[in-house]
Parts: structure tokens; sequence; C-alpha cells
């Protein structure tokens, strides 16, 4: 097994004085499915910026997918969140006036595919999260659970190398919010590397593995 | 490990984007398209106009002719009325380029009317005119109906009514002049480089001299030229038609009246032009407002973008695209509607609609000109935000 995600000594600090992470070090293996927890305020959704690439260390060392992120551009990072980097957002994130098939296409838009493409393969998606009857649906005809699915297809669709969602259950009553995590652990066992943010100790216990956090730290 | 360069956009994505936050807030689109669509239908339908308008002139001039040229007696020194030598004709027929030239002469002291019934006040206001048998093809005058003047009637008591004339007079077989009674044998149609003989009743020269003691002075010349000589004809008519005083001779051009009016329908243009850059430029700073309002509520589509492998680059592309598809919108909808008034408006002054496509191409140009300076600092905000900021705001 091959390291996805490397943190060396990373620190973030803000300015004001906050230091928001404080010399964190966590490797992820390829094809782990890890739960970050710990209440708000301790830090992870720092790390969850810094893992995907939508932020920079203080200092410390960041390795996505064997590349320090220390040495990249920005369009270099956003080709690296286009190809490597799935995100799924606790508010979702869809656009209201657009239907399933085209939330999750536009989510292939930067990696360069042609059109046709884009949508075959968020047909795929939408079909492997148990939503291939509600492509036309727009996502105020979609519960949340469903809402949720969309932005966890979309997520997927190109197929990267890590998963990262952060709070995915935060806005879904508990059948809805167990369906989702049902899903990430299929995609998991499909191979994916999924790392879910949570402050909730219930879900993070039901996965394989928990890097608890509290005041910046891993404990 | 793939090379990290990020994917270009197509162009036919990069519309699709640019339109997709259009047509999620349509009536804000439309409204802010609007002021862009009024400043560019303004400039179109004004030079529109304009430009029919000369087209309707220059048909005009091309059949009147500039080549025309008149010679009125004017004032003496001493503020009389001058009058025109004898052979002021003659002289002006010498003149080289002077390809034909006729005189009439104002009979003083007459009124013309309906019958021998109406009382003598009512005289009307037209004039008796004295006229030479080639005067219809020195003015480019045509008849209406009947019969021009010719060798025999031009020495007896007949006479061909000018167009307003023969309105105020009515269909008369004869009309009652002097004492006496003229026939009508003809009408003339309006001359537009000779509106005086709109509200004469012409009468041959040898007629006028017999049955009205009209003392042969002609009060005014007609002359036709070459056209590359007008002016050096126009030089020397002066002293030509009056060696002695020359200073006592009117010469003017009729068509110079046409293109002053031209010229002075232009003055009125350039200030509507201005007129509809003023609506253009507010225009755009709608559109420009439009796109900061529209980057400030789309701050969380910014940070998902971002999130799913937008660059900066491709952030700042889409809403500068998003601005360009706003105005040229506008544009579009500007020359359509500059094009509609032009046709309406040519078609109830009677003249070819005509928009030049230098009009259309600026007005389409300058749109996305402004849809770019407009688009180009929201977009550029929309860029720098911190994607982590971005995604934030939801």
């Amino acid at each position: 097994m091959t390291a996805v995600i490397e943190l060396h000594q990373v620190t973030k600090s803000y300015p004001g004085g906050v230091t928001a992470l404080r010399d964190v070090d966590l490797t992820i293996e390829h094809g782990e499915l890890i739960a970050i927890v710990g209440p708000s305020g301790s830090g992870k959704s720092t790390m969850l910026n810094l893992i995907g690439t939508l932020d920079r260390p203080t200092s410390g060392q960041v390795v996505i997918d064997g590349h320090d992120i220390a040495g990249l551009t920005d369009r270099q990072l956003s080709a690296l969140r286009a190809r490597r980097i799935g995100f799924v957002f606790q508010s979702f994130h869809l656009a209201p006036g657009r239907d399933a098939r085209a939330n999750v296409a536009d989510g292939l838009l930067y990696t360069g595919l042609p059109r046709r493409e884009r949508e075959r393969r968020a047909d795929q998606a939408l079909t492997r999260v148990g939503l291939g009857d509600r492509l036309s649906h727009r996502p105020h005809q979609l519960s949340g659970g469903e809402r949720q699915r969309v932005a966890v297809a979309r997520a997927v669709a190109g197929d990267p190398a890590v998963l990262l969602a952060d709070e995915p259950t935060g806005n879904l009553d508990s059948v809805s919010g167990n369906g989702v995590m049902d899903l990430l652990r299929e995609l998991n066992t499909a191979g994916t590397t999924v790392l879910v943010i949570t402050h909730d100790h219930e879900i993070a216990g039901s996965l394989p593995r928990q890097v608890p956090m509290l005041d910046g730290q891993v404990i | 490990m793939s090379s990290l360069r990020p994917a270009r956009l197509r162009p036919s994505d990069l519309l699709r984007l640019g339109g997709y936050g259009l047509r999620s807030r349509p009536l804000r689109a439309v409204l802010s398209a609007l002021g862009i669509a009024i400043g560019i239908a303004a400039m179109v339908s004004v030079v529109g106009i304009s430009t029919s308008g000369q087209a309707d002139l220059d048909e005009q001039l091309d059949a009147l002719g500039t080549n025309m040229l008149t010679v009125a007696p004017g004032r003496t020194m001493f503020g009389d009325d001058a009058t025109l030598p004898d052979d002021a004709l003659n002289m002006i027929k010498r003149i080289g380029p002077v390809t034909s030239a006729t005189a009439v002469g104002t009979v003083g002291d007459t009124s013309v009317y309906r019958t021998d019934q109406i009382p003598p006040g009512e005289t009307g206001g037209l004039a008796v005119i004295a006229a030479q048998l080639d005067l219809l093809g020195t003015v480019n005058a045509r008849l209406a109906g009947g019969a021009w003047l010719n060798a025999a009637t031009a020495r007896y008591p007949a006479v061909v009514l000018g167009a307003a004339a023969a309105r105020r007079l009515g269909d008369v077989p004869a009309v009652w002049i002097g004492g006496r009674h003229y026939s009508v044998i003809g009408v003339l149609d309006t001359v537009a480089l000779a509106p005086e003989l709109d509200t004469a009743v012409l009468i041959g020269w040898d007629a006028a001299k017999s049955y009205l003691d009209f003392d042969g002075h002609a009060t005014r010349v007609y002359t036709r030229s070459v056209e590359t000589q007008v002016e050096a004809v126009r030089a020397v008519l002066a002293a030509t038609a009056n060696p002695q005083n020359p200073d006592q001779v009117d010469v003017s051009n009729p068509s110079d009246a046409l293109i002053a009016q031209r010229a002075a329908s232009q003055t009125f243009n350039s200030l509507l032009l201005g007129l509809g850059a003023v609506a253009l430029l507010v225009g755009g700073i709608g559109v420009a407002n439009t796109m900061v309002i529209s980057v400030l509520e789309r701050r969380a589509e910014i940070g998902l973008r971002r999130s799913l492998g937008a660059t900066r680059g491709q952030v700042r592309t889409q809403f500068v695209a998003e601005s360009l598809l706003l105005s040229l919108l506008g544009g579009l909808g500007g020359v359509l509607g500059g094009l509609t008034v032009t046709v309406v408006y040519a078609g109830t002054q009677q003249w070819p609609p005509v928009v030049p496509l230098w009009a259309v191409a600026g007005g389409l140009g300058a749109t996305l000109l402004i849809g770019a300076i407009a688009g180009l600092y929201p977009a550029i905000r929309a860029a720098r935000l911190a994607p982590t900021e971005a995604l934030g705001a939801a």
C-alpha cells in the first residue's frame, strides 16, 4: 500500500495569532476509509482544507498523491483538485436550477473531457449512487439524502484518488445519513480512499480508522 | 503520476458557463441588458434615420441637379430695388460653361382672381410672372396636366398655373387678371429648385407685354452650367449680368438650401448620438453593477468551482464571458430596435430605409467593449476569492 496523503509537522496559523493546526503528522494509505473526528474548533476543517489543497500550511509538508503541494503553483493545485480530489460538503453545494446529471457533469468540467463524455460519466456515477432513475430531477425535487448522493456522485465521477467528505451527514436525518455512510463504505470497498470529517463519534466509530482531534492536534 | 496541467475550457463550455448565470436570473439579465439595448438602439436609429434622410436628399439632388444658379436684381447703394440690364440674359448665355439660361419677369401691380365676381381685395397672394418658352427644361419643372406655353399661346391671353396657385384657384377654365379672362392651358408640378414658381401664374413674355404693361425687365434668370464649372460660373455671373454694377446682383444656388438643411440635421444628429452614448455608458454601468452583485451572490459557486479544479483564470473567464453575453444580448436587442425604428420612421417619411453596416458593426463592437470593461473588475474579484473563504460563505 502506498500513502495517498502525508502530513509532516503541519502547522496552520491565521493572522491574529490563531493556530488552527499544530505540528500534525498523518499518513493515509491508498484505499483507506478514515474518520477525522473532533468537536468544532478542533482544527479538522482546517485539515480538510489543507488535504484538499484549498489552503496551504504555514509550515510543514503536505504531500497529496505524491505531489508536495509547497512546490506547486495555484494552477497546478487546481489541476490536482480537478483530477485527483473529490469533495463532498455538508451543504451539498448543488446548482439549484440544474438537474442531477448537469450538476454531476459540471464536476468534470475542469478535467478537459468533452461534454458528451462528461454526461456519460455523470449518468454512470448517478447510477452507482443509486439515482439512476433521478437523472433529470432538479435538487428541489430530491430529498436531502438524495441531494447528498448527487454530491457524492459529482465527487467520484472523475474517479479521484481521494474523496474528502466534510460532515456529509450534518444536514441529514439519521436514516438518510446512514444511507450516505453506507454509500461511502461501498465506494471504499470498490477502491476509493475516503476521508470523512465529523464531530459525531458514533459515525466515526463505524469506520475502520479514526483520527481524533482536539485543539489543533491529533490526540 | 500525471503531469499537473489544468485542462483548457472548450469555447462551447465557456459559452454555456457564461449563459448559465444569466439563465438562472433571467429578469435581472433582461433589465440590465435593457440599458445597453436603449443606448445602441438610439445610436443605430439616429445613424439610420439620418442616413435614410440623406439618401432621400441625395436622390432629390440627383434628380434636380446641383448645377442651377439663379441671378436676381439686388438693391442699389441707396436701398432701392435694382433692375437687371435688358441684355443680361444674352450676356449670361454667352458664358462658356452655361448650358441653358432663361429669364422670368414678375408683372407688377396685378392680381389674379378666379372670376370677375371676386372683390378686388381678395388677391390670393399669387404673382403673375412672365416666362420664356425654355423655362421648364432649365428649372427642371414638369407639367401636372395640360400643356406648356408655345410660340402661339405665349402671345395670347393664356396662362399656366404653378402647383400652389392651382390649388388655391381650383379647377377653373380661366382666370381673371387685370380686367380680362386668361385661359388656363396647363398646371405645373411642384418645382423644388424654384419654389417661387409654385405660387405663380405664368404667362407668355409677349402676352405680358401686350396685355399687362409688363416692362420687359427680367426679375430672375435661371441658368444651368456644366457640373464641374458651377463655381467658376458663379464667380463671373454678377459681373456678366450687370457689368456696371455687379454689386447690385444677387447670385444664388437653390440646391445650397437643401445642402444647408442636411448640415443642420447633422448637427442635430451629433446631439442625439451624444445622448445615445450617455445611455450606452449608463447601460455599461448597469451591467458592471449586475456583475458585481452576481459575484457577491455566487461566492459559494465560485468556491465550489475552485474545489472542482477551476483555476483563477477559468473563474475570471467565466465571469467575463457572462458579462460579454449580457451586453451582447443588449447590443443585439438594440440593433434590432434601431433597425425597426429606422424602417418605420423612413416609411412614414417615404425615405429609402438605409442603415449603414458600420453602424451595426460599430454598435455591436461597442457593446462587446463595454461588456469586457464592465465584467473585468467583478471577474478579477471573483478570481481573487480564496476558495476556503468562498466555500465558507454558503
